[in-house]
């Protein structure tokens, strides 16, 4: 089936979807029953790590979110009242931003100070439900991530009919859009991809052609790892076997992107089998890495947050037994410091680019 | 011979009569300034007042007028239906200094010294040149007297300028006027705050008040019980002083130190007074008349180093926890009321007993301090605040837990009157013009318990009211999502927005949510587990923005 057939079969069950729970709200309505949904847990007492597979997966436990309880009557609200945004986005076929979701949901409610939704967050948690109740992903729902990242690379791909050629597009490269699911390759000549955190460092790799010296691939996002880069990721690994490796900062937050990447996250974890890229290794930076370098004169305090974080982390099921990565976190511990990966700055400006990438995929210095 | 220096001084020397020395000192009696005569002048008449009438069971109706005569005088007029007073005590009791029935006996009672009216005609003759008119009937088939007085501030004695006798269509009772010079505010030490105040303490008293506008105000009783009449009683050893035992032992008609204890002391009997002898070193024996001072601080020691029984309590007449609160019922409009009264006990071989009464809520303001009142033997105490042990316990007790705000040290904040009431056969006030009650660590102890005690009582009713607001609130809650839930489910189902309203609507009103509504612990079991994932969030979709 061509993939734009499926896409819309996607999107008419996940309408249904969205409808049914519609109507087992309104069964409890109408038996007097105190309306509920149904859906399952979030986050870590209901995440399940899969030796085999080595992802993450969702539990089974499930709650119930009551319509008449002070707790959850808001949240229930919120969840309603996103549903039918969806659905009315399906019903004319058009897309919307997470940012779109949030306004098309905020409101005050009549004579009172009460908002649907206060924050982006809200809405985007209604979202995150909707995907676990309907079983189908936000996409397939028609709510967009924004195009938070970019890629370059010897690659040529089809998008909506038009052929891109991710070697020729200037200093921005390639944006890389929310939804991917519709992309094709036509051609793709690399050994391996380098994603990284920071949009900075990748500016800096594209300026120095390290994709073209290297033969790879090289990509970044904002921060966070959105959904279409998770996506574009894992579909370059299992479809064309290339190696991903991570780039981000020596601190807990940046070992936590690489950990997403693998492992699945926790508050996605119902996606895990669709997100998780298990054959992801980590470059840098490591603690060894500060150390070999001499990165110790860039050292950052840990906060109180940093060091709280790097205790969860040390105690994720995925990790505990994982020797090399328990080590790194007693070495950061025993720093009481982290490094940002522009301190390979200091050695030059194209340190990075020059000696420090090549020299650790050479040795394959990485982290599984 | 030229005459000594000392012969010269001694011209000079003379005696000077009490009513002199209170001339001159005349803060002392509280006619410090205008605005506090008018109250003082006020308040002697009306507590000799009070405590005619309660000593002869009548129930007792006060009239109280302000006349504004220009000029910053104003004429007091203060009437009561009590028992009157005989013809020939008449000047004695209002022109005479240091007078009276209450300095010589241990009793509670409102006036102490005998000094409180008398001082008022003084400073009514110091400041205006008037006499006192004073109108006393004893019974409804004798005339009534009719006085004009003043005091002869030298040798202390009454000066009678007229005297008549008068009808009068009263029973009995007694009227005085006084001409002084005084100044009419209203406010926390205000005429007005007093007899208020007094009406909440007194609840068997009915005062009627006509300010210097001419506008009256009535304060009617809220109940036709008197007071129990308080006893007599003997001092206790504990709470005497060289200075008294010296007098007393001078005036007793006992012949002998140990009859002497014996009879002239509560708890004392014959085996204790001995005890106290035999550790004085002072043979029971000896004449009272013939104890010499070195003795005397003998005996004051050993009566310290010997176990006596505390005073009977019984003497003293408290208000009750239903009259008093009553009484802040009907002068304060709230919403709440308690009242709390301790059991008697004793300071220094004293009984005294406290009680706290409390109104929170209703019209009072509710940014600020709380609204404290102080009383001592049915008296409103309206100055000297911060000197009071009264004020020093409030500001010690936490009231936090019981729902009030407080910052260190300070009165809590709130809409709350807090009443406190000393009585007590000798209350220790810190001066002569009976404004604070002195720190005696018995008596700031027994004021925090009371006060702690009617304090829990308020924190049952404070966490009622707000649980009352959170179910109204939360019923109101549900009823604004109500339409919002079916508007986004038509939408969803394209069934009819109104039927799911009109179904919810109905469904707000069944028991189960009712008791959703009630119910106090109702955020278990939400639907996800968030807090497990605070931290998580850094690699996923989220929070991702234009």
């Amino acid at each position: 089936m061509p993939e734009a057939k499926k896409e819309a079969a996607a999107n008419a069950d996940a309408k249904k979807e969205l409808i049914k729970l519609g109507y087992s709200v309104i069964d409890d309505i109408k038996k007097g029953k105190n309306p509920h949904i149904e859906l399952s847990v979030r986050g870590l007492s209901n995440v399940v790590y899969d030796k085999q597979s080595k992802t993450l997966a969702l539990g089974d436990k499930t709650a119930q979110r009551f319509f008449f309880n002070v707790a959850h009557s808001k949240k229930f609200l919120q969840t309603i009242e996103i549903a039918s945004i969806t659905k009315a986005l399906l019903d004319v076929n058009k897309h919307a931003s997470l940012r779109d979701v949030f306004y098309m949901a905020k409101r005050t409610i009549p004579n009172t100070k009460i908002n649907v939704v206060d924050e982006q967050t809200e809405s985007d948690k209604a979202i995150e439900d909707l995907e676990l109740i309907t079983g189908y992903s936000r996409e397939n729902l028609n709510v967009n991530a924004n195009k938070m990242g970019s890629v370059a690379g010897k690659v040529v791909v089809e998008d909506s009919g038009d052929t891109i050629d991710w070697s020729k597009l200037g200093s921005g490269g390639w944006s890389i859009p929310s939804n991917v699911e519709n992309i094709k390759f036509k051609k793709v000549d690399a050994k391996y991809v380098i994603y990284m955190e920071k949009a900075a460092v990748w500016e800096r790799l594209h300026e120095d052609k390290f994709w073209e010296k290297q033969n790879c691939i090289i990509m970044s996002s904002q921060g966070q790892t959105t959904r279409g880069i998770r996506r574009l990721l894992q579909r370059l690994s299992s479809e064309h076997k290339l190696p991903i490796y991570v780039l981000a900062d020596n601190d807990p937050w940046g070992w936590y992107i690489y950990s997403v990447l693998k492992f699945g996250s926790i508050s996605l974890a119902h996606m895990a089998d669709e997100m998780a890229i298990p054959q992801v290794k980590f470059l840098g930076i490591t603690c060894d890495d500060v150390i070999n370098y001499d990165l110790k004169r860039h050292f950052i305090k840990l906060t109180d947050k940093d060091i709280s974080r790097l205790k969860q982390m040390q105690n994720y099921e995925w990790f505990v037994k994982h020797k090399e990565w328990q080590r790194q976190f007693k070495m950061m511990k025993d720093f009481g410091a982290k490094v940002e990966i522009q301190a390979l700055s200091s050695k030059g400006i194209s340190f990075i680019s020059e000696r420090y990438l090549p020299e650790k995929i050479k040795k394959q210095e990485l982290l599984d | 011979m030229a005459t000594t220096k000392a012969e010269e001084l001694a011209k000079k020397q003379r005696e000077i009569s009490v009513a002199e020395f209170f001339e001159k000192n005349r803060h002392l009696l509280g006619f410090d300034n205008k605005r506090k005569a008018l109250l003082t002048a006020v308040k002697e008449a009306v507590d000799n007042s009070l405590d005619a009438c309660e000593e002869a069971e009548i129930v007792p109706e006060v009239l109280v007028e302000l006349i504004d005569m220009g000029n910053e005088r104003f004429r007091v007029v203060v009437e009561d239906n009590g028992p009157g007073i005989v013809k020939e005590q008449i000047p004695k009791v209002f022109a005479k200094l240091l007078y009276g029935s209450k300095f010589h006996r241990l009793k509670q009672g409102r006036g102490q010294q005998g000094i409180g009216i008398s001082a008022s005609v003084m400073y009514a003759q110091l400041t205006t040149g008037r006499p006192a008119r004073i109108l006393s009937k004893i019974a409804p088939n004798k005339p009534a007297n009719y006085y004009e007085l003043k005091i002869d501030t030298i040798t202390n004695k009454p000066l009678i300028l007229g005297d008549e006798a008068k009808e009068w269509d009263k029973p009995h009772g007694t009227r005085v006027e006084l001409d002084i010079e005084g100044s009419y505010l209203k406010g926390l030490q205000s005429v007005d705050e007093y007899l208020k105040e007094t009406a909440i303490i007194n609840p068997h008293v009915t005062i009627t008040y006509v300010n210097p506008k001419a506008e009256q105000i009535i304060f009617p009783r809220a109940s036709e019980q008197m007071p129990k009449q308080p006893k007599e009683i003997k001092p206790h050893p504990y709470g005497v002083e060289l200075g008294i035992l010296l007098k007393m032992m001078s005036n007793t008609e006992f012949r002998t130190l140990q009859a002497f204890l014996t009879n002239e002391f509560s708890r004392v009997g014959p085996g204790t007074a001995k005890e106290i002898c035999e550790k004085a070193l002072v043979p029971p024996n000896t004449a009272p008349k013939k104890v010499s001072r070195d003795d005397a601080e003998k005996l004051i020691n050993a009566i310290k180093e010997t176990k006596i029984i505390s005073p009977p309590t019984d003497c003293i007449s408290p208000i009750g926890e239903e009259l008093f609160e009553k009484g802040l019922r009907k002068e304060v409009n709230a919403e709440f009321y308690c009242a709390v009264s301790r059991s008697p006990t004793v300071y220094r071989g004293n009984p005294f007993q406290v009680e706290v009464a409390i109104a929170y809520g209703g019209n009072q303001q509710a940014d600020g301090s709380i609204n404290l009142l102080r009383f001592a033997n049915r008296v409103p105490l309206l100055y000297q605040q911060g000197a009071c042990s009264i004020y020093k316990s409030v500001t010690q007790t936490n009231w936090k837990p019981y729902g009030l705000q407080q910052s260190n040290g300070a009165l809590p904040t709130g809409p709350v009157t807090i009443a406190v009431h000393i009585a007590s056969v000798w209350v220790p006030f810190t001066s002569e013009s009976k404004e604070a009650i002195a720190h005696y660590p018995e008596i700031i102890d027994e004021i925090r318990l009371a006060l702690q005690e009617a304090g829990r009582r308020l924190q049952t009713y404070v966490h009622k009211k707000h649980r009352v607001k959170n179910q109204l609130e939360r019923a109101n809650l549900f009823e604004r999502y109500i339409p919002e839930v079916a508007d986004a489910l038509a939408r969803l189902t394209g069934e009819s927005k109104d039927k799911i309203v009109k179904h919810l609507n109905e469904m707000i009103k069944k028991k189960e949510i009712q008791e959703e509504i009630m119910e106090m612990e109702s955020l278990k079991g939400e639907a996800d587990d968030e807090k497990a994932d605070d931290n998580g969030n850094n690699g996923n979709g989220n929070g991702e923005k234009d």
